[in-house]
């Protein structure tokens, strides 16, 4: 392990609020971001997350609202002197300087000097696992070495926050998983606070702390990744992230009824009287004669099975019309096996699976 | 609004607390904007200082008659004196006529040269950009000796029978015509050329497949395409001729007197600052409303910057 | 001949169907150089008339040329003032080409087409206002009336050229800089500027021509001791075909494509490199 920065800085933002003649790209946006957490801004294209970060950085003025990081509130502090490292979509990497004269700029803005600066460049090439393309020119290098030294060039000033925009975008799939665990052994190494903005949500789910999700230029839900994923607060959260189908269901009493049964539920239900159930295709199950009291069952006719190598995707509509689709693996010779199209099946989801939001009243969110 | 919330709107601290910073925020913002505009202010304050005022001024002048009083004097000799209807009609005739056979001549080079790959066009668009940075003067004193009696035309031209006795080649509105046509020739053939070059080929591929011959795909899709170019390039062509003074000046040998040599005689003979502002208002005027008209189909800076 | 037999596009014409356009515009590609270049050899001509091919070369007009001290004089005269121009009207259109960009905003439209206008009115009313202003302020004749006038015609060029360097620069890479530490000038000077240098040579360049080749101002507002190159050429030329003038012409030329050659070697992004 490298030196870690003296300290990472929590970051508060308070009723931030940005428009764009009448759109609203910030609308009142409050968040904490601990010290030293990988924080994720995840929201579709046009949600206000990059607005956010940019505004983070200082490269957009809000129209008001309060930053502080730590306790020093630098709203009105011009982006040079925020001191954080950021890491572009397009890595923005200098082409007339070489690798190393990239990442010694910042060094070089800070009055180290010489030799200090050097050790520092090769130190942080070396965390990227870039030791010796120093003398490379940028145009020499592949997508996922110029996105080392973008990183390696907001890391090496040791700042105390660092904001990512998209920074795996650019990348093909393969290459993109992989760097993506290595931002994260790289951010335990660091500890530094890590803003990460994007729009992918595995990649959300697979490197942060905790994700913010954002629509619209408002917080919609803030969490864990596995909080966000099985209990997401509302419609909007359940079908950005992950596949869903949504059952409406009413309280009735203490209880839940759907279509005049009831449901096992383990988690408290939202209030109000219209719920939406929350289906996720990996959390049915088929089910084959009987039916434990901790299962919800659904009879259904398959309207479609579509072979995808390493599952399968089951289509059903339930009596009432709702389209649910279920998803498994597929193990040799059970495909099959499986209930063709018109064939009529149960499926099931367990009471732990089953999570209900409030119905309010929004159709299919985009 | 409940009573509570009435009251939060009334208190100004409870505003600001509502929206932290807004004032700041937006003093910041307008001093930013200011400091990057005041980075024009330099270029500004020259070209205002150096054109604007003195056009200003002559736009006043011009309605200044000759016993110091306002007058429309200079304007309405314009209409009634034969001689300044001559130098109208000269000036459009010449500007048209240039245009024309720039047009004629220019649009089959740009086509060329549009078609050939990209490293012979760049090579061959030498042969436009030579002229094009050379200075006017000395490509007008090229003709010059070129078409003059004794010159390398007349003396070619007997030689080779074409004709007996010396032509007068120039001196005259034919010269004038040739020596503008030269200058003028890479102002249209640059625009159309890079409007040429940004068409996508798959586009006559598809006009190919789609059963089109190849003259039907070069007028029906081609052609049209390259139009906002020609556009651009006849229109600059077209507004610099207007206003031109060299060629004719000195080709034309004072048979052609176009509005800008008319202008520069009445202050370098005459001092009358009345008549040439009044010429100069008509003359920027025209030009402006074309350049106006232009605009609304053209970006500006690719009229402007059509050569470059 | 099989050449003309094979395509030459994609709608299938041969190339002996495209005959006539070849040979159309080789013509008028000679015809637009070649007025330009004939004059280089006419100008080695011993006779009073410029004879092509000369029947006997000599140097005569260029010592004529080199010896009198009224178009030295002259020269000097252009040539400074060229490079006064050129070095007035790059950095103010940089920084207003800057300025504009940077903003994004409406006024900035207004302000780039109030600082392009000297390329729409005709020059003769630049000339007659520039003189009636210089007279005003008593600078007639100076040095420093004939370069603000040049830089003012400089100015749109310039800024056209900065400004279409500016639209393919990554701005983020500014960004980037300001990220990392550097105020929003030391971003201008590290990074923005090194990256669209050739834009700014080639604007530069284009000031000096500009400046250089400018005859009809130069008329107005030059005179005495300051009269420009192009403005003696253009007196003399009005009165008779002086053959001096041939080999001040090959000089221009010479000049110019000096210029050329520069634009293309410092002007544009070498390839690979």
């Amino acid at each position: 392990m490298t030196e870690r920065p003296a300290s990472a800085l929590p970051i508060t933002i308070r009723a931030m609020t940005k428009t764009y003649g009448r759109v609203h790209a910030l609308d009142q946006v409050d968040l904490d971001i601990r010290s030293g957490e990988f924080l994720t801004l995840l929201g579709p294209s046009g949600s206000g997350k990059t607005t956010l970060l940019m505004v983070l950085a200082g490269f957009t003025r809000p129209d008001s609202g309060s930053l502080k990081f730590g306790d020093t509130e630098v709203i009105r502090m011009p982006p040079h002197r925020r001191d954080l490292g950021m890491v572009f979509q397009n890595y923005a990497l200098f082409p007339h300087m070489t690798v190393a004269g990239n990442i010694a700029y910042p060094l070089r803005l800070r009055g180290i000097g010489r030799a200090e600066r050097e050790a520092r460049v090769v130190r942080a090439l070396e965390t990227v696992q870039l030791g010796g393309y120093g003398g490379r020119r940028i145009d020499q290098l592949s997508g996922g070495q110029r996105q080392r030294v973008a990183l390696a060039r907001a890391i090496v000033f040791e700042p105390r926050i660092l904001l990512m925009d998209e920074p795996l975008s650019a990348l093909d799939k393969k290459l993109r998983d992989r760097m993506q665990i290595e931002l994260r052994h790289l951010h335990e190494q660091l500890g530094m606070t890590t803003v990460y903005v994007t729009h992918d949500q595995r990649e959300a789910l697979t490197m942060s702390d905790r994700i913010a999700v954002i629509d619209h230029g408002r917080l919609m839900q803030l969490g864990a990744p596995r909080e966000i994923y099985d209990r997401p607060a509302n419609r909007f959260v359940a079908d950005f992230i992950g596949e869903s189908a949504f059952l409406p269901v009413r309280r009735k009493g203490a209880e839940i009824l759907c279509a005049g049964r009831p449901l096992a539920t383990e988690s408290p239900a939202p209030e109000g009287e219209k719920l939406l159930a929350i289906l996720r295709p990996e959390r049915l199950q088929l089910l084959d004669g009987s039916v434990p009291p901790e299962i919800n069952a659904f009879p259904a006719t398959v309207s479609e099975l579509v072979y995808q190598g390493d599952s399968f995707l089951m289509a059903a509509r339930l009596e009432d019309g709702t389209e649910l689709t279920l998803r498994d693996v597929v193990r040799r010779d059970t495909f099959a096996e499986l209930p063709g199209p018109g064939s009529a099946v149960t499926l099931g989801l367990h009471a732990r699976d089953t999570v209900l939001i409030p119905d309010d009243g929004a159709g299919a969110a985009p | 609004m409940s009573p509570a919330e009435t009251a939060l709107a009334a208190s100004p601290a409870a505003a600001a607390a509502a929206a932290p910073n807004a004032e700041g925020l937006a003093r910041d913002g307008r001093a930013e904007r200011l400091a990057l505009l005041g980075l024009a202010s330099p270029a500004l304050l020259l070209v205002l200082v150096i054109l604007v005022v003195p056009v200003a001024w002559l736009f006043y002048v011009s309605f200044i008659g000759a016993d110091g009083s306002f007058s429309l004097e200079n304007y309405e000799r314009m209409i009634n004196r034969k001689s300044y209807a001559r130098i109208f009609y000269t000036t459009f005739e010449i500007s048209f006529l240039t245009t024309g056979i720039c047009i004629l001549i220019g649009y089959p080079l740009a086509y060329f040269l549009s078609q050939l790959p990209p490293r012979v066009a760049n090579l061959c668009l030498i042969t436009v950009l030579l002229p094009f940075w050379t200075s006017l003067l000395v490509r007008t004193y090229a003709w010059l000796v070129l078409l003059q009696k004794s010159g390398l035309v007349n003396e070619w031209g007997i030689s080779a029978g074409l004709w007996e006795e010396p032509l007068k080649l120039v001196h005259n509105t034919t010269g004038t015509l040739i020596g503008m046509v030269h200058i003028m020739l890479p102002f249209l053939v640059l625009p159309v050329y890079s409007a040429m070059r940004a068409i996508d080929r798959r586009y006559l591929m598809a006009a190919a497949n789609l059963g089109a011959g190849p003259v039907r795909a070069f007028w029906t899709v081609f052609a049209p395409l390259s139009l906002p170019g020609l556009f651009a390039g006849s229109l600059i062509v077209f507004v610099l001729c207007l206003g031109f003074f060299v060629t004719p000046a000195v080709l034309g040998g004072g048979k052609v007197i176009m509005v800008s040599m008319k202008i520069a005689s009445n202050i370098e003979l005459f001092v009358n600052w009345g008549a040439a502002s009044a010429l100069g208002v008509v003359l920027l005027v025209t030009t402006l409303v074309i350049l106006w008209v232009a605009a609304r189909f053209v970006a500006l800076e690719r009229l402007a910057g059509g050569g470059h | 001949m099989r050449w003309l037999n094979r395509p030459a596009s994609e709608t299938q014409v041969t190339h002996g169907q495209r005959l006539w356009l070849y040979i159309l515009s080789g013509v008028i590609m000679v015809w637009l150089v070649a007025p330009t270049l004939i004059v280089v050899p006419m100008s080695f001509s011993d006779s009073q008339y410029l004879e092509f091919p000369p029947e006997i070369w000599s140097t005569r007009w260029y010592d004529h040329y080199f010896g009198s001290e009224e178009w030295m004089a002259a020269t000097v005269t252009s040539l400074t003032a060229a490079l006064l121009t050129m070095c007035l009207a790059t950095p103010l259109g940089v920084l207003a080409a800057y300025g504009l960009h940077a903003s994004q905003l409406r006024a900035g439209r207004l302000i780039f087409v109030a600082l392009i206008t000297p390329m729409m009115v005709p020059l003769i009313l630049v000339a007659i206002g520039a003189f009636y202003v210089y007279v005003k302020l008593q600078i007639l004749y100076t040095m420093l009336g004939l370069v603000m006038a040049h830089t003012v015609l400089a100015l749109p060029l310039v800024l056209i050229v900065t400004a279409a360097g500016l639209k393919s620069f990554d701005m983020n890479q500014e960004m980037a800089a300001r990220s990392l530490g550097a105020s929003r000038a030391r971003a201008f000077f590290t990074v923005t500027l090194p990256q669209i240098r050739f834009s700014v040579i080639t604007a530069a360049l284009l000031a000096f021509l500009t400046s250089f080749d400018e005859v009809v101002v130069a008329m107005f507002i030059s005179g005495g001791d300051n009269a420009t190159l192009t403005r003696n050429m253009f007196n003399a030329l009005r009165d008779q075909i002086d053959p001096t003038i041939a080999s001040i012409s090959t000089i221009m030329i010479a000049i110019t494509s000096g210029l050329m050659v520069l634009a293309q070697l410092f002007g544009k992004p070498r390839e690979g490199g």
